[in-house]
């Protein structure tokens, strides 16, 4: 680890001069579980983007079009850099398209 | 020249802040505090000042909202006493380590129970390790110039801390007697509006209240000791300044009759204005007698205080609060004592607790304040419990 | 200009809502607009309409830094005739030589036998009647300021004037001024 800066090194009031950096601390590698979107279940009702308390599941401007024929504009994703694996989307799921399956690394 | 203008303690602060052209105001009101917020927010709705009053539903609210109003470069006032203050207690923390500039007066009143609206220095003193600069006032004049350097003192980039002004409840906030007001301009000018600290802005991003995990909240922590430490340099410079300014000079401790002193007493506030007048027929009688007032509590000035008191026998703290169950009964005894012992001089000390919840500090109270002293002058064994001045036995 | 030469202290007697912390503010406002240092002091806790409420004054040439208790005033005003009913309150601590101003319709004689003090002035004034004929309403605060100025002439009355302009809305002014002017001229002092 290299070393940390002393107290005349940092901002005052622990003001954090670089917004928004928490994108860089990945907290993907928490996980245990990995959520797993089943596209050609997922109804696109964006429960899971409301519902994700780390802003992992991403909607994508990318068409799909299922095996039945039904077409999507979008298609919802999952930041595996930043998802922790809480399992809160799945739960979520009104049409259980989502699924928790064992991480393997 | 300002105006001579005859002005209880609340008004006279109301048109010092209106002087500093505040721009959010938030409070909620509580005895005897109340009228300071009163006649702000008249200023704002007869447009004598343009500023935001917010009315919230609780102190803690109002001081939250000043937080967020410092944090977007607004400069922020607030005013509370008492259980306010109390309830205002969380924030107050948060505010001085967020370093986040604003003014908040208190009108000191004593601290429930049994519910008491009068004066004391509970509630001021209750707040001494929140991390802000605090004055105490001792007429209605002071109050109204300790608006204004407060803001200077706050805004100075060398510091970027809240600070405390305050006066005593009812016995200032309600006394009418001559304060001299200034121009709205010479105000401004000499404490301006400038943003000199860290704010919200879309334009230049910063992210404000993260968590400071162990690896990085003591360094802040440090940061804001030298904060203080330069807070009592800008205080000096600030009321040179003022001086300049308008002619009224103020200092961290007043002294009043030291030079010679055998015995003095320490105090706050706007009770030492009757000891000031009791040293004065005590002196008629031959009793070396002196008085030390201070006016800045935090920081506090350890070398000024140390070095007026450094040829005194015997020295008497008066406390207008009581913390029970330490070593002397006071704050202000507790810094007094370690303020002369951290200097290594031989300066013994007695400790007075007088004047709670509105109890009227006579003529014949001081009498036996400086009888005390006297008598335990060249005593080998001093008291060490405070001696409660004015309490029925 | 006046005759104070020396620190000067008040106590006003009445009962809340008769004006008494006005008639307070207004005598130190006027002593601060005749160049001298005042002090106005309210008393708290009983503020309550009809509740007996006491309130203060400290004048002086020189910047006043005491802020104890006045125990021994110069002058008491009593603003509220009933306060008689017991007496002692009102004289307690006054100074031999001092003044006892009251609004009332009995004489000074009677006023005299009722408090038991030969060695104070007494200024008796029907200020109740005074303040009913020109405001309608039994508002005796600035009636009795007029008559304390004249039984004391710790002030020139002009001053009182120049803080009624200050204090009071534009309607009121003239009547109060008018008040204060007839009071000053009516009270008997002996």
């Amino acid at each position: 680890m290299s070393a940390l800066p002393g107290w005349r090194q940092l901002p005052i009031g622990a003001v954090n001069l670089v917004p928004g950096s928490s994108v860089s601390y990945k907290t993907g590698e928490w996980r245990t579980l990995r959520p797993e979107i089943d596209q050609e279940k997922c109804i696109r009702c964006r429960t899971c983007w409301m519902y994700c308390p780390e802003g992992s599941i991403i909607e994508v401007d990318e068409p799909y079009k299922t095996k039945a024929g039904r077409e999507y504009k979008v298609t919802y994703k999952i930041d595996y850099d930043h998802c922790k694996g809480c399992g809160i989307c799945a739960n979520e799921c009104p049409v259980k398209a989502i699924s928790m399956v064992e991480e393997v690394i | 020249m300002g105006k001579v203008v005859p002005l209880g303690g609340n008004y006279a602060v109301a048109y010092a802040v209106k002087a500093c052209d505040v721009d959010v105001m938030t409070a909620y009101p509580i005895s005897p505090q109340t009228t300071i917020v009163e006649r702000l927010s008249e200023f704002v709705a007869n447009g004598e000042l343009d500023a935001e009053f917010l009315h919230v539903e609780s102190e803690h609210t109002a001081l939250s909202v000043a937080i967020g109003a410092a944090a977007v470069g607004a400069r922020a006032y607030s005013a509370t006493c008492s259980q306010g203050l109390a309830l205002m207690n969380e924030l107050l923390y948060i505010m001085s380590a967020m370093r986040l500039p604003m003014v908040l007066t208190i009108v000191n009143r004593a601290l429930s129970a049994p519910i008491n609206i009068w004066n004391d220095h509970s509630d001021f003193m209750s707040v001494q390790d929140a991390g802000w600069v605090m004055m105490m006032s001792a007429s209605n004049q002071e109050a109204y110039d300790e608006v204004i350097i407060g803001y200077r003192i706050a805004e100075d980039p060398r510091v970027l801390l809240p600070v405390i002004t305050s006066m005593d409840g009812y016995i200032q906030s309600h006394v009418v007697e001559p304060v001299e007001v200034e121009s709205d301009e010479d105000v401004l000018s000499f404490a301006p509006k400038r943003r000199t600290w860290y704010v919200l802005d879309p334009d230049k991003p910063v992210a404000m209240g993260s968590v400071g995990d162990p690896n990085y909240y003591y360094e802040f922590k440090r940061q804001q000791w030298e904060a203080m430490k330069e807070a009592r340099q800008v205080f000096d410079e600030v009321v040179v300044d003022f001086a300049k300014k308008f002619g009224r000079r103020y200092s961290a401790i007043e002294t009043y009759m030291l030079d010679d002193a055998e015995v003095a007493i320490v105090g706050m506030g706007s009770f030492m204005g009757t000891i000031k007048a009791y040293v004065d027929r005590a002196r008629k009688e031959g009793i070396k007698v002196g008085a030390l007032r201070v006016k800045l509590y935090r920081p506090f000035p350890a070398d000024d205080v140390a070095k007026a008191l450094s040829n005194v026998k015997l020295v008497g703290v008066m406390d207008r609060a009581l913390v029970p169950g330490s070593p002397t009964g006071g704050h202000l005894h507790s810094d007094v004592i370690a303020a002369i012992k951290q200097r290594g001089l031989d300066v013994r000390t007695i400790g007075f607790i007088a004047g709670l919840g509105g109890r009227l500090l006579t003529m014949d109270n001081v009498k036996q304040m400086v009888s005390a002293l006297i008598k335990y002058k060249d005593a080998r064994e001093l008291p060490k419990e405070p001696i409660f001045i004015g309490v029925r036995e | 200009m006046s005759t104070l030469t020396s620190r000067f202290e008040i106590r006003w007697h009445g009962r809340g809502g008769q004006g008494i912390v006005t008639a307070a503010n207004l005598t130190a406002t006027a002593a601060i607009k005749a160049g001298f240092y005042a002090q106005s002091i309210p008393t708290f806790g009983t503020e309550r309409r009809g509740a007996p409420v006491i309130a203060y004054n400290r004048i002086d040439r020189q910047v006043i830094y005491e802020r104890s208790p006045i125990v021994e005033p110069d002058a008491v005003v009593v603003a509220d005739p009933h306060l008689l009913a017991n007496p002692k309150p009102l004289v307690a601590g006054l100074k031999s030589n001092g003044y006892l101003i009251i609004n009332t319709t009995k004489s000074v004689e009677e006023i005299r036998s009722i408090i038991g003090r030969s060695d104070v002035k007494i200024g008796v004034i029907n200020a109740t009647k005074l303040a009913m004929d020109v405001l309608k309403a039994p508002i005796v605060n600035t009636a009795v300021v007029g008559a304390m100025l004249a039984a004391t002439k710790i002030l020139p009355v002009e001053y009182a004037f120049e803080a009624v302009k200050d204090m009071f809305p534009e309607r009121l002014v003239q009547p109060n001024i008018q008040l204060i002017k007839q009071a000053y001229e009516l009270v008997k002092v002996e």
